[in-house]
């Protein structure tokens, strides 16, 4: 983390260290996974594809990705809904402050 | 009595599997237990020469398996040490498909009541060799050195131990090199047990005498004293005997060791720094006083610590 911290609002070059934690943890997840790459690009296209024949979203909103954390995979997704017509939504003119 | 296995593997090829398998069956018997350690890599056996026995070979594992020998005319006693310690070799013009795990297992089953520990040093790579080293592991201690090709293979490692339910295994962090960690140019040992997320049971440093004592076939824990790494894989063996023994410092100049103690939940005032046993002695000391179950530890192996 202190190092992501360190590269975006410190300017500074990481260490070699710090490069070879990250690059690690990149393979790993997909070495424990036995996934590839690709395969797990596949995978977002297929669950992005069925989730949108049932929801509206943005695809540039969409964030999948798989994580490994004390060598447990978790497959994470985060998509925001599009609000639809016919559902309730905020009212177009705010309510009369009553002490204006 | 009958014995513990514990197989020490690592996936990689030349990250001290065998160093370490011969240090800590030296440091095992050291302490006043009794060892056996088998050579599982047939066809490039090594610990015969790490541990200067490879003039007294005459039968290996597989005459036990097919049946030329029996078990304790294969095992080889070294005679430097009053303490037991035997090793039973690979064999040399064969390869791995000569023994089974089945055939690993029951091999153990004999040697288990002959010994306190059997220490199995497993090939490289993750076939029949591996296997086999695994098959009768009550442990798996798994080596690795600070650098992305074995930590990765390490993890491969851990995922086949840990399906093979014989996981999640013991991390030893092997060759590392405390001024190059400092500048940020080698992976630290938190950086490693991070990625691995497995219990560490030991951090040797690199140390040029591992090279001279293999060459001596004299294994480095015969004399903790004088080398670090000797001293580290004698902390490991108390480790793998249920004491608690304070991680080792690197260095002289203890902030990353002791950043990393602390993380672990060691006080830094705890740190053994190798070479001054009076210090070593009063922490002992010191820890028989706080934990009476911690004392009965070190009481039972105080005659051979000496």
């Amino acid at each position: 983390m202190s190092s992501l911290f360190d590269r975006m609002f410190g300017g500074r070059k990481p260490t070699s260290s710090q490069v070879a934690k990250e690059r690690l943890q990149l393979v790993l997840v997909h070495d424990r996974s036995n996934l590839t790459p690709a395969q797990v690009a596949a995978m977002k296209d297929e669950i992005l594809e069925i989730i949108a024949r049932y929801v509206d979203f943005d695809r540039e909103e969409v964030e999948i990705a798989l994580t490994s954390s004390d060598r447990e995979n978790t497959l994470r997704a985060e998509i925001p809904i599009r609000p639809t017509s016919g559902r309730r939504r905020r009212p177009v003119t705010p309510a009369p402050l009553s002490d204006a | 009595m009958s014995a513990r296995v514990i197989t020490i593997t690592s996936g990689k090829g030349g990250v001290g599997k065998t160093t370490a398998t011969a240090n800590l069956a030296v440091a095992f018997a050291l302490l006043g237990k009794k060892v056996a350690c088998i050579d599982a890599d047939i066809g490039l056996r090594n610990l015969d020469v790490v541990l200067g026995l490879e003039n007294r070979i005459v039968y290996d594992i597989v005459d036990i398996v097919e049946g030329r020998a029996k078990l304790r005319q294969a095992m080889i006693r070294d005679k430097r040490l009053k303490e037991d310690l035997y090793l039973i070799p690979a064999a040399q013009t064969r390869d791995k498909t000569a023994v089974s795990p089945s055939d690993m297992v029951r091999v153990c089953d004999e040697l288990k009541p002959l010994v306190d520990y059997i220490l199995i040093d497993s090939p490289a790579g993750i076939e029949r060799g591996f296997r086999n080293a695994l098959a009768p592991a009550d442990e798996v201690v798994i080596i690795t050195n600070p650098e992305v090709s074995s930590v990765r293979d390490a993890d491969r490692i851990i995922g086949l131990i840990e399906a093979e339910q014989k996981g999640p295994g013991k991390l030893v962090i092997n060759r590392v090199k405390p001024d190059m960690v400092k500048r940020g140019d080698m992976l630290s040992p938190e950086d490693v047990i991070d990625i691995l997320a497995i219990k560490l049971v030991g951090l040797v440093p690199e140390d040029e005498l591992i090279l001279v004592s293999a060459n001596q076939g004299s294994p480095a824990a015969l004399t903790p004293d004088k080398s670090k790494a000797g001293k580290a894989f004698q902390n490991i063996a108390r480790r793998l005997l249920g004491q608690d023994v304070p991680f080792m410092a690197l260095d002289e100049d203890l902030t990353f060791v002791q950043r990393f103690l602390r993380a672990l939940g060691f006080s830094s005032e705890n740190v053994d720094s190798g070479n001054n046993t009076a210090r070593n002695k009063k922490n002992n000391d010191k820890a028989g006083s706080t934990s009476k179950s911690e004392k009965e530890k070190i009481e039972e192996s105080a005659g051979a610590e000496s």
